[in-house]
């Protein structure tokens, strides 16, 4: 199949971006997205063009690197699947697919589709950890943990930290990823000591990097490739007031 | 060169714990003074950052991706290896060490080996105690799974993502660490040389990957945690961006580089389907305790799976290996695999796959349980082949997945340069010929967590404390050494592509030194090696500039590399002229297909010395000596 592209293409962080059209050749319904834009960039090469610099590692759906918006939507059409796991065979020939890069303030764009996504270090820099320090820890199995709490921890821990969320986000708020973590160690026993501080400082951080609020879109939920729930987020208001109740914000 | 192991004294099982009373220490007041550059971020890289930050020294720390969170750890699947012995079925440090040593075909050292079995089991402690989610029993305790090459159940797992979950953990060990000012993460940096002062490792040169700046950083101490070169094959389960930069850059810096031709072909990967595939995708080991594999009987079989009988269909591991059935160890299952496709009853339209079937299992256990244990497995195949696993059989060929060769190191995890550290996949310590799925994380945590924090402080209390200021002239040499290598890139202005030369690289290796591998087969790679690479630094095109992100620079830079390491992987198959683990030379086999060592020639590392650029290499030997255990034919019937 043949397919028309519209790219946004910036050549770096100052510069002025504009999205401009390429023609996908040949489309095997085989081919993953970003293979197919391997095989553009191919073409670009050789006829001495730019080729469009996008982000992507693993090319199986876990490193959370890829990120695109395709046809206005994160990841593009396919529910529950990152971007590098979307295959061609849900396109027909002769589409036309507009492809853009994350749009938030937090996240600037450095070249193309690639972004700086490192306020979610910061983010995770304000607390998203456990203080522990390695060695001589108890043995694994002296403290039992509930089957559905392990798996609810599981649950939120399974974000990869993608940002898909931010980008599906008409306030670009990044509460489900900070609920993500938040709820992962605030379902076990080993993040209870620090669990009032851990919210707060997180959001405080998240507050800071100019992320948005939760208006209860339930956008960010739609496009999570790891179906990230957003009962995570109401688990995090929950924290949090808690941790403003018991006066958390005057002890930092 | 000079190889000492360094392997301290006494018997084996105090080997460890004899070393870390004797060993030096550094006062914790001192302890601020001492500066580490770690390389990679990965299971290995990021625990050691967060150990050697907690422990009072200054780390500055350096990846490629976007963030310390994304290093290619993440993709592991199936689980993590420790000796706990929770389910009571004889487990002990013993066996998973004998297990080890067995798995990598005798061709690993037995004392590091020990210790990595005995450590095996904090980690896990430090993984639950960081909130690491490990599966569990409804009574609240840790599950384990059983996986290939082992007849008991000591793999701990979180889902199919037991990379992602352990690597979060380090990464978060990392980034408080990182908020209390001890470590400092670089990212979207590159490492492009090894700078060597007096004979010590004292820094390395890096490129920003998003402005193109080169710099140089010097410290007291160089860790590579860079993981394997499994990309050098161009399809490989290694993510786009892994690549052997940093070790390959440093064995021309001085460091040996030990056994480059083990590599390890994972037989459960989703099989090819055209010339635009990108990288292969691994299916997880864990698979084969519930999936059946099986061909047809018949050559040429193109009946759909589900039309085939059972009489006419052929469980072929159950039966070449009834005791360790659909469990054998990797090595033998992708030989096994080659075999019957070589047969012509591989499956598929290219028939190069077999099928992993989970019929019988969802009819045992039912699709629910089936779901839990690999719903994610699923999905992704799924979303890669268009295809239900559920409902027919997974189409499953081998691929290049994990590099058991790498720096040679001594006990104490160092490499023939004093003061350059490598860890987990990096070095070649562990695996022998052949690694056993789910002791990657095991010893990437093991490397990172526990021995090289305490190692280091050894060399620091054994040696005089120096920092060269980066403007000193070994410094000037490697940044003008790697700008002169960007710019000549730069400057060939021919008319191929990075990804035509790797295509071309990789399908060659992949038929002369991948599965099978003989004399002439690689004799005939590693001419044909030299015409590609003398055509690379004839005919490459690249755009744009080295001062700005330019992925297609960043990318012919690391095939350079892979220009030159794969002529030593070949040398080295060559040299080797038995069949071990991963390496498989057709002139040794025994009567039945399989691997047929010589102990008496070859029981030995391969360790590989750089002679200067147009020189050959000279192989020197690490012997092993087996104090314990007592070699034999390996056999998993």
């Amino acid at each position: 199949m043949n397919l028309n592209l519209k790219v946004w293409r910036q050549k770096n962080e100052t510069s002025e971006g504009e999205m401009k059209s390429y023609v996908a050749k040949d489309v095997s319904p085989d081919m993953s997205f970003l293979e197919m834009l391997d095989v553009v960039n191919e073409e670009l090469i050789m006829k001495g063009e730019d080729p469009i610099a996008f982000d992507s590692d693993c090319r199986e759906g876990i490193c959370g690197t890829c990120s695109m918006v395709v046809n206005g939507v994160p990841h593009g059409p396919q529910r529950g699947t990152t971007v590098c796991q979307l295959h061609m065979r849900h396109f027909k020939d002769g589409d036309s697919i507009a492809i853009e890069p994350w749009r938030a303030k937090p996240f600037p764009i450095l070249k193309d589709l690639i972004t700086n996504r490192q306020a979610f270090d910061r983010i995770l820099q304000a607390g998203g950890y456990i203080s522990v320090n390695t060695g001589n820890v108890g043995d694994a199995n002296a403290l039992p943990i509930a089957k559905d709490k392990a798996d609810q921890a599981m649950d939120a821990a399974a974000c990869i930290g993608c940002g898909a969320c931010v980008a599906a986000c008409k306030n670009a708020s990044a509460m489900l990823f900070v609920s993500a973590k938040v709820g992962h160690l605030g379902f076990l026993p080993q993040g209870q000591p620090e669990r009032d501080r851990r919210v707060w400082r997180m959001i405080s951080q998240m507050d800071k990097e100019g992320f948005g609020n939760c208006t209860n879109t339930y956008a960010c939920e739609s496009v999570c490739p790891k179906r990230i729930s957003a009962m995570f987020i109401s688990r995090m208001n929950r924290d949090y007031a808690m941790a403003v109740a018991k006066g958390e914000c005057n002890n930092l | 060169m000079k190889l000492d192991a360094k392997i301290p004294g006494g018997p084996l099982e105090s080997k460890w714990s004899r070393y870390k009373e004797e060993c030096k220490l550094v006062n914790p007041a001192n302890k601020r003074k001492f500066s580490v550059i770690v390389v990679g971020t990965g299971l290995a890289g990021a625990s050691a950052a967060a150990t050697l930050g907690e422990m009072g020294y200054n780390v500055i720390c350096f990846c490629y991706q976007d963030s310390a969170r994304r290093a290619h750890s993440i993709a592991a699947q199936g689980g993590i290896n420790a000796a706990k012995n929770y389910p009571s079925d004889g487990d002990s440090v013993h066996r998973l060490f004998y297990d080890t040593i067995k798995g990598g075909d005798f061709r690993a050292r037995e004392a590091n080996v020990h210790r990595l079995a005995e450590v095996s089991n904090n980690v896990i402690d430090q993984c639950v105690a960081q909130g690491v989610p490990f599966a569990r029993e409804y009574g609240g305790l840790l599950t384990n799974r059983s996986f290939g090459g082992t007849q008991v159940s000591r793999t701990f797992y979180a889902r199919g993502q037991t990379g992602q979950q352990l690597l979060l953990g380090a990464y978060q060990a990392l980034s408080r660490q990182v908020a209390l000012g001890k470590v400092k993460v670089f990212s979207r940096t590159e490492m492009l040389d090894l700078v060597v002062v007096d004979g010590y490792a004292k820094g390395i040169v890096v490129r920003d990957m998003v402005t193109g700046k080169i710099s140089s950083y010097a410290a007291d101490a160089v860790v590579l945690a860079t993981g394997g070169y499994g990309n050098t094959f161009f399809l490989s389960t290694n993510a786009r961006g892994c690549n052997a930069m940093a070790v390959w850059r440093s064995y021309k810096r001085g460091a040996g580089f030990a056994n480059p031709c083990y590599t390890q072909i994972h037989p459960t990967c989703i099989p090819v389907s055209g010339d635009h595939q990108s990288k292969l995708t691994l299916m997880s080991e864990s698979l084969r305790n519930d999936g059946r594999v099986w061909v047809p009987m018949k050559k040429g079989d193109k009946r759909p799976p589900n039309q085939i009988p059972e009489n006419e269909r052929d469980y072929y591991l159950e039966t070449r290996y009834p005791s360790f059935g659909n469990l054998a160890p990797r090595d033998v299952t992708s030989r096994a695999a080659k075999l019957v496709c070589d047969a012509g009853r591989g499956v598929g339209a290219t028939g190069l796959g077999v099928y992993l079937d989970f019929s019988e299992a969802i009819g045992r256990l039912g699709r629910r349980t089936i779901e839990e244990k690999y719903g994610n497995l699923f999905e992704m195949y799924e979303r890669i082949t268009g295809e239900d696993a559920y409902e027919v059989p997974m189409r499953i060929f081998p691929a290049i997945h994990y590099t058991m060769g790498g720096l040679w190191v001594d006990y104490n995890l160092m490499s023939t340069i004093p003061g350059l550290f490598v860890l987990g996949e990096a070095n070649f310590s562990d695996h022998g010929a052949n690694r056993l799925g789910a002791s990657a994380l095991m010893q990437g945590l093991s490397d990172g967590y526990f021995v090289l924090p305490t190692t280091i402080g050894n060399y620091f209390g054994s040696s005089k404390k120096f920092v060269p200021s980066t403007d000193a002239p070994e410094f000037k040499e490697a940044e003008e050494r790697v700008i002169g290598r960007l710019n000549k890139l730069m400057s060939i202005k021919g008319s191929r592509t990075p990804t035509s030369f790797h295509r071309e690289l990789g399908k060659l290796l992949w038929d002369n030194c991948g599965m099978a591998r003989s004399e002439q087969s690689l004799k005939t790679a590693i001419k044909k090696i030299q015409v590609i690479r003398d055509e690379f630094w004839k005919n490459l095109k690249l755009v744009g500039a080295t001062d700005e992100l330019n992925q297609t620079l960043e990318y012919a830079n690391r095939v350079s590399d892979y220009m030159e390491f794969a002529e030593l992987l070949c040398k080295d198959a060559l040299e080797r002229r038995e069949s071990c683990g991963g390496h498989f030379r057709v002139e040794y086999q025994t009567e039945d297909n399989e691997a047929k060592r010589d102990d008496e020639n070859f029981a030995h590392v391969a360790v590989w010395e750089y002679k200067g650029e147009g020189k050959e290499p000279v192989r020197n030997v690490e012997p092993l000596n087996y104090e314990v255990v007592k070699m034999t034919q390996r056999s998993y019937k």
